[in-house]
């Protein structure tokens, strides 16, 4: 049984239809990297098996667990083990980022304290997200993702807008999410969007999937597929 | 303020009141004056120590440097562990023992203004006065609780706070319902003098019953690089409250700010807010007001009045609507009659972002939770260093608050 199982998956977002027929699965213990050019649909895919309710599934199904996941509501997602670092997440004032932390590991697995590992040290005493950088987002997204250490992590271009300086650290942090501190003890599978195939060099990659006008128009060996697409492209005209 | 003219407030006495629904105080019996007497501190029944600590009022007054209880219409509880800078006695009993104390009766508020005026004049009303002597720094807080017990009654009070120059005091105060008091009348008349330098923190808390109609009438006087500090903090569920304390700057560089944090639960019935004369060249004023709504009707007002050069000011009223029903408004008003001020306001009326709520979703925490914690840190963000059990209370309440809605 696949960990992740979407069966011809139709999404709609603000009156449109975004994915039209998705279809794809995913093992346990397996890292998937999602390629695709901006406004394929991407992000929609993620946001649609976290549970957002800004797109909604107008057919086709999301198998997580061998549990029907597909009208189910954020919260319950989480706790069968999902998680996301959302590639813009909303700005959420009031809410300091430590407390956030804080009920995150006391309703995941994961443990508090690591700020600094993060860089996040001068942060948490800071309304969430308000106010951060690009690089400060990504950071404080792992970090809350470290506290809730999810079985299946969702993340929508990790690296973009990091410094040469923070792309290790982010790489590192990514690494240890999936696979532990001492390496081999995690296997936790995980889906990434990337555009430049930047985060492979830090976590691996066992398979790609291409989506293209919210269809998967390939899958296969990441490698192979991140080369042929920086030699020729996505091979699509803008509709 | 003029000679106070009794015919003018004897017809006063049905005068409406510029904001809420007119109240009919004929309904109300008086309040008695002949209240249990209580020494020592730690002595207070149970049942009204566990009320006084729902508002904020501690009977463990050992970080405190006064206190004092009032229930119904008398003084039941008067005790300064300060002793020296401060006096602090009822209001009655001050205008007896100091002829000086006339000076700060009825000089903030007009006894004409409306009938709770009139009325709180013509009662001659007792309450507390507290004095703190020039030059002295108070370095616990002073805390007073007005409890009302009487089913039916009105609960008239008249207070008086001054701060002398270059002086400075901290104050929580708790005003409550007991023993079944529901379908009753507060009225609480306020008059607070600040000095040269001096500072006054006043924090309020209010937990009523139902039915409870509640009238406060408070205003400040400013002196010279005086700053004055407002925190109002209503949680439970009330039947209509007005209030419009205003603060005169009138002494160059005073400062005030005022932050209101309201629940409007279902039927109930709330007008609150500040304003702010900024009557002296270069004061300034914030007033801030983030309010709840659960199907209660909420008006959040705020005014500044800008009348000299230098002024600076701003006023923010945002109120999260949680549940239909109810009606939220917020009424914001600047006006100023001199060109080089600068003064700006910001109002919002709305419900929490959805993406917000899911977000924090997605770190495992249940729709509830989500919309409790966005909650939280919106009304704890309007006030500023708030006391740290009264952090507590505002976490309960709005967890109760968000189990009913
Ligand atoms: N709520 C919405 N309302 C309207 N259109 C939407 C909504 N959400 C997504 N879209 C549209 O759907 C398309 C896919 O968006 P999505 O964010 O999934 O793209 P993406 O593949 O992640 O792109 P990028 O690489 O730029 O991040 C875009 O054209 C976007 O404008
Ligand atoms: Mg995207």
């Amino acid at each position: 049984m696949s960990l992740l199982e979407i069966k011809d998956l139709h999404v709609e977002a603000g009156g449109r239809e975004i994915l039209k027929g998705v279809t794809l699965s995913l093992e346990e213990g397996e890292t998937c990297v999602l390629f695709g050019p901006n406004g394929s649909g991407k992000s929609t895919l993620l946001s649609t098996i976290m549970g957002y309710g800004q797109t909604s599934v107008t057919s086709g199904k999301i198998i997580f667990k061998g549990t029907d996941i597909t009208n189910m509501s954020v919260d319950r997602r989480a706790k069968l083990g999902i998680g996301m670092m959302m590639q813009r997440p909303p700005n959420v004032i009031g809410v300091k980022l430590g407390e956030l932390v804080k009920v995150t590991a006391a309703n995941g697995k994961g443990t508090t304290g690591h700020e600094k590992e993060f860089k996040m040290q001068d942060f948490m005493e800071r309304d969430v997200n308000v106010g951060f950088s690009g690089g400060e987002i990504k950071r404080s997204e792992l970090l809350q993702l470290s506290a809730q250490s999810p079985d299946f992590v969702m993340l929508d271009e990790p690296e973009s807008g990091v410094d040469i300086e923070n792309i290790g650290l982010i790489g590192k942090k990514v690494h240890e999410l999936i696979r532990g501190t001492d390496d081999g003890r995690k296997n936790v599978s995980a889906f990434v969007i990337t555009h430049t195939g930047q985060i492979m060099d830090y976590i691996g990659a066992d398979k790609a999937f291409v989506l293209i006008h919210g269809r998967i128009a390939r899958e296969g060996d990441p490698a192979a597929i991140l080369d042929d697409i920086k030699q020729n492209g996505y091979g699509v005209d803008d509709e | 303020m003029s000679r106070i003219n009794d015919e003018e407030v004897r017809k006063a006495l049905d005068k409406k009141a510029a904001y809420g629904a007119d109240i009919d105080m004929g309904r109300y019996d008086e309040g008695e004056k002949d209240v249990e007497q209580i020494e020592d501190l730690s002595d207070t029944p149970d049942d009204i120590q566990k009320k006084m600590i729902n508002v904020g009022v501690n009977t463990d007054d050992s970080d405190k440097d006064g206190t004092i209880l009032f229930i119904n219409n008398a003084m039941s509880h008067c005790s300064n562990r300060a002793q020296e800078g401060l006096i602090i006695m009822s209001t009655q009993k001050a205008l007896e023992k100091y002829s000086w104390a006339r000076d700060y009766y009825w000089k903030a508020v007009d006894p004409v203004k409306d009938k709770y005026t009139a009325k709180t004049y013509e009662e001659r009303s007792d309450g507390y006065f507290i004095y703190v002597k020039p030059g002295y720094h108070l370095k616990f807080p002073v805390q007073t609780c007005m409890m009302l017990e009487q089913n039916k009654s009105v609960q008239n009070l008249h207070n008086i706070i001054v701060v002398d120059d270059d002086a400075s005091c901290d104050m929580i105060t708790g005003c409550t319902t007991i023993h079944g008091a529901n379908d009753a009348l507060h009225v609480g008349v306020s008059e607070m003098y600040i000095g040269e330098n001096s500072s006054l923190s006043f924090t309020m808390i209010h937990s009523w019953n139902r039915e409870t109609a509640v009238r406060p009438r408070t205003n400040i006087m400013m002196k010279k690089n005086s700053r004055y500090v407002n925190n109002y903090v209503l949680l439970d569920p009330v039947g209509t409250i007005q209030s419009f304390p205003t603060a005169y700057l009138d002494g160059e560089g005073a400062s005030c700010s005022f932050n209101t944090m309201c629940i409007a639960h279902e039927n109930s019935n709330i007008d609150t807010g500040g304003c702010a004369m900024l009557n002296a060249p270069n004061t300034g004023a914030e007033i801030l007001s983030r309010n709840i709504t659960y199907g209660g009707k909420m008006i959040a007002r705020g005014r500044l009045i800008g009348n000299a050069p230098g002024v600076k000011a701003h006023l923010e009223c945002k109120s999260i609507i949680l549940k239909d029903g109810g009606v939220t408004q917020a009424i914001p008003e600047l006006e100023a009659s001199c060109a080089d001020v600068e003064m700006t306001h910001e109002a919002a009326v709305g419900k929490i972002a959805r993406d917000q709520i899911e977000y924090l979703m997605s770190r495992g925490l249940t729709e509830d939770e989500a919309v409790s914690m966005i909650v939280r840190g919106f009304l704890v963000g309007g006030i500023k260093g708030l006391p740290a059990n009264l952090q507590k209370d505002i976490d309960a309440a709005i967890d109760k608050a968000s189990e009913g809605s």
